[in-house]
């Protein structure tokens, strides 16, 4: 299929960014949506031209490192899927696709289509994590965990950090990233101790790194590629913000 | 060099480690705030080892060429983790763990190593769960287990289809602990870019920032690399697209010696290459051997109306169908270890059975779905068929699946020895980037197992006893040390080297090129003249990559052409390497095939007599031969058998 790309350009984060048109012909439907990005990085270096710099890794959908704003959607036009696993059959021969960085406060473009996330980690290292030092553990099955606890839990930590949620959402807000952990952490026996701590520690960080407040509007939930939910925030608001008087 | 010493303590097997432990040198708590650590590498075995030794009160710097440790290479496994708890009362125990996995890797790995492994790999395991990872459970609320190639029991552990990532980001919990605690700095989007040695000691990285471009140093008392596999020297491959061998690459090229090259695993379940613009394999997990059954066609001309699309594969009787696994392999069927798996499709796709392009074989779940229901498989495998569902277009519930070998993991790597130190003091190897545990082929799930064994368990114990003889030594200023200084110069000068080039080819080309060499000549059936053959071509291609290479961009910027380039003149290297060690390795084991070595039945021929021994190269310089170093491998403990899993 012979398509046209709306490319956002910007040499890295100083610099004002704009829009660059390019046409790109023979691409396969079964090559994934980067395949795309990769030819048309081969015809910009045989032009003689820079190709645009995007960040990418494992293009399996589980390191989330890829991002990309794709006609105005995160990830693109399919549910439940990440940049790196979508298809070009996914579009039509002659479409027009624009391609944006994620957009957010908490995440400065510093090349093209590449953003600093780094954000992420540290509202993780306010808090996100259980207190065990290597050696200190107790036999893995001396706390039975109910199977449906153990699968919400992972249902929490099946986020991979991409930031589409924060890209998606009016406010910036990566609520549903740390609920995500806040709740994976929570449900089990051995985050408990801490969990209340963890909560408040991981918003504080959230709030003070410029990402917005949650208002509920639900649009994370519809793009994050991992299908996080929004049970997740309601368990974080419902357990751990409501209840800050109590503590 | 002189004679490799593996540091391997006497004594029994079992005790061995025990009694390490006990006579090894400490490190007094007070002391261990002078010591400077660096970790190269943020996945399971770097991020383990950094929190640990942080934890310990080390100052650690970890550093990665992600944006954020956690999405380091080992984020991707998706099948599980081995341990020897015996949870299923099926007949478990270290002893089998370890055995199973020496046996598996067709012998040529060291025992006193492999014990270690399966005796901390219990720790791993309460590690984990203390940490919060959400292993599957049963009914019960007891951690489950599922079975992988090449046991017969059952001892893996997994989360869904993500163990790999669950893993990771328990390490990097609490590799956040300590970063939030001031004892681990993180250095992100940062690359390795040489070793610095001084008085022949490891003491410090160059690295550049992948942002700035900037180009600076890095003392420490000792380095440590975990920069994972080499698998991309074939282009496609599993790993992820970043992964690397050029740490590796560049501590061999001061002095450290690179073990079994040779040593490729090609894993059996990937979904097929669909074209030339295919730019990464993706693996369907080994898990899936479990419940799904391999076939291709009997007949010839089945398999080729197949092909042409005149006949579903769900319409062939299963009388038609070759269930080459289990016709070939009865005890162990569709569970066989992946080498061997790799080969019999190859060997029946050679043969014309192939279907979809002719280099694929079907991986079918009738048989399960009929027997445990939709559910229930769903439930197993759900992201796995999704998976495949998103990049293949059709629905594996209802016609089978597709799939082929592809190149996953590297058991080569650094040399290094008990402590897991290389040649060159001061350096150690973590993971998949040294060769210590898996011989000549890795079982499914013992890759996490040893990267976190390595990185929780291992390294922080024998770290210390290097490092004890280190407190004396003053922290360097890089900036005023001669060694750091020429190191640093030395990178700037092959960076502005590379970006001279100014040929009219870009990076991948060349890097498809190179795959397509190695996967013809130094792939799944090796033999004397296609290595030779392959040899050749890799040096045509080194000089057409030193003359016909195009950088686009500066180097004072994100630049990755500039960091592909960079990694591909060493992949172009390591090729070269791969294909002389397995062309010295007169004999057939594990994932290193070689034609002329097979039984009447076309099964791996080893010559224990002659190859018992671990290949270590050593670097001699460049356009020069390098030399061959052999650690004879002793089996006090196992009687060395041929490897029967019929
Ligand atoms: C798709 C897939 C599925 C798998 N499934 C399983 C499984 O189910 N069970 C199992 O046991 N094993 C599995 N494996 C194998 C296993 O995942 C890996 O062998 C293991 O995770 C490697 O871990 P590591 O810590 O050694 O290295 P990696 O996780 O590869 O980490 C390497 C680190 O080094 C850094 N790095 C590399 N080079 C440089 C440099 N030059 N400068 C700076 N930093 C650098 C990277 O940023 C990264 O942080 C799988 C592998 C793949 C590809
Ligand atoms: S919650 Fe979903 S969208 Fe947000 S970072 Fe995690 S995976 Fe991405
Ligand atoms: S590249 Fe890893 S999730 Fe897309």
């Amino acid at each position: 299929m012979d398509l046209t790309l709306k490319v956002w350009r910007q040499e890295n984060s100083k610099a004002k960014g704009n829009f660059e048109s390019y046409q790109i012909k023979n691409i396969s439907p079964d090559s994934s949506f980067l395949e795309m990005i990769d030819a048309l990085s081969e015809q910009l270096i045989n032009e003689g031209k820079e190709p645009v710099a995007f960040d990418h890794d494992c293009r399996e959908g589980i390191c989330g490192m890829c991002s990309l704003f794709i006609n105005g959607r995160a990830h693109g036009p399919d549910e439940e899927i990440t940049t790196c696993q979508l298809h070009m059959r996914k579009f039509k021969d002659g479409d027009t696709i624009v391609i944006e960085p994620w957009r957010a406060a908490g995440f400065p473009v510093i090349k093209d289509l590449m953003v600093e996330r780094d954000a992420f980690d540290k509202i993780l290292q306010a808090g996100g994590f259980i207190s065990v030092n290597t050696g200190s553990a107790q036999e893995a099955n001396a706390i039975p965990i109910p199977q449906h606890k153990a699968e919400e839990s992972m249902d929490g930590a099946s986020c991979i950090g991409c930031g589409a949620c924060v890209a998606t959402c009016k406010n910036s807000s990566a609520m549903l990233f740390v609920a995500s952990k806040v709740s994976q952490l929570a449900l089990l026996p051995q985050g408990k101790p801490e969990a209340v701590r963890r909560a408040k520690a991981m918003v504080a960080k959230m709030d003070e790194l410029g990402f917005g407040h949650c208002t509920n509007t639900g649009a994370c939930e519809v793009e994050c590629p991992k299908g996080v939910s929004l049970d997740h925030i309601a368990r974080l608001n419902r357990e751990f913000l409501a209840a800050n008087l109590k503590f | 060099m002189s004679q490799l010493n593996s540091k391997v303590p006497s004594g029994p097997l079992a005790e061995k480690w025990e009694k390490y432990k006990a006579n090894q040198n400490l490190v007094n708590p007070a002391n261990k705030r002078k010591l400077d650590i660096i970790v190269v590498g943020t996945g399971l075995g770097g991020a383990a080892a950094a929190a640990s030794m942080g934890e310990l009160g080390f100052k650690v710097k970890n550093f990665c060429y992600s944006d954020s440790p956690r999405r380091a290479h080992s984020i991707a496994a998706q099948g599980g983790i081995n341990a020897a708890k015996n949870y299923q009362n099926d007949g478990d125990s270290v002893y089998r763990l370890f055995y199973d996995t020496i046996k598996g890797g067709d012998y040529r790995a060291r025992e006193a190593n492999v014990y270690r492994l399966a005796e901390v790999s219990n720790d791993i395991i309460d590690q984990c769960v203390a940490q919060g990872v959400p292993f599957a459970r049963d009914y019960g609320g007891y951690l489950d287990n599922r079975s992988f190639g090449g046991a017969l029991v059952s001892r893996t552990f997994y989360a869904r289809g993500q163990t790999g990532q669950q893993l990771l980001l328990g390490a990097y919990g609490v590799l956040n602990r300590q970063i939030a605690a001031g004892n681990v700095e993180l250095y992100t989007r940062t690359e390795m870019m040489d070793l610095v040695v001084v008085d022949g000691r490891a003491r410090g990285i160059v690295v550049r920032n992948m942002i700035s471009g900037e180009i600076s140093t890095h003392f420490a008392h000792a380095v440590v690399l975990a920069t994972g596999g080499y698998g991309n020297v074939f282009f496609l491959s599993t790993m992820a697209m970043g992964s690397n061998g050029s740490a590796a690459w560049q501590v061999y090229k001061k002095g450290a010696l690179f073990a079994n090259p040779a040593f490729v695993q090609i894993h059996p379940t990937c979904i097929p290459v669909h074209g030339e613009a295919q730019s990464k394999l993706t693996l369907m997990s080994e898990s899936l051997r479990n419940d799904g059954r391999i076939w291709v066609p009997k007949e010839l001309e089945d398999a080729e109306k197949i092909r042409k699309g005149e006949l579903q594969p769900t319409d062939l009787p299963a009388e038609k169908r070759d269930y080459y696994l289990e016709r070939r392999y009865p005890a162990f069927g569709n569970l066989v270890p992946r080498d061997v798996a790799s080969r019999a499709a190859k060997e029946r796709c050679d043969a014309g059975f192939g279907i979809g392009t002719g280099h694929a074989v079907y991986l079918d779940f009738k048989d399960a779905i009929e027997r445990l229901g939709k559910d229930l498989i769903e439930a197993r495998y759900g992201n796995l068929f999704q998976m495949y569902e998103k990049i293949v277009d059709t629905d594996p519930y209802t016609t089978p699946m597709m799939i082929y070998p592809a190149i996953h993991y590297t058991m080569g790597g650094l040399w290094v020895d008990y402590e897991l130190q290389t040649t060159i003091p001061g350096l150690f190897s973590i993971g998949e980037a040294n060769f210590s545990d898996h011989g000549a082929n890795r079982l499914g799930a013992s890759a996490l197992m040893q990267g976190l064994a390595d990185g929780y368990f291992v390294l922080p114990f024998t770290i210390n006893n290097y490092l004890a003889d280190q407190i004396g030594v003053a922290r360097m200023n890089p900036e005023e040390t001669p060694e750091f200084i020429e190191a640093r110069e030395k990178t700037l000068a092959y960076i502005d080297k590379l970006m001279k080039i100014q040929g009219d080819r870009s990076v991948d080309s060349i890097h498809k090129e190179l795959g397509k060499i190695m996967w013809e000549h130094v792939g799944m059936g090796r033999t004397k003249e296609g290595l030779e053959k392959g040899i050749v071509k890799i040096q045509a291609l080194r000089e057409e990559f030193w003359k016909n290479l195009r950088i686009p961009g500066k180097t004072d910027t994100i630049n990755p052409e500039l960091e592909k380039a960079n990694r591909l003149a060493d992949f172009i290297d390591i090729g070269e390497l791969m294909a002389m060690d397995a062309l010295q390795r007169n004999e057939s084991c594990g994932g290193h095939f070689r034609e002329e070595y097979k039984t009447p039945e076309g099964e791996a021929l080893r010559d224990d007599k002659n190859f018992k021994f671990v290949g270590a190269w050593e670097y001699m310089g460049e356009k020069k031969t390098p030399k061959l170093h052999k650690e004879a491998l002793q089996f006090e403990f196992v009687e060395v058998k041929t490897r029967d899993y019929k």
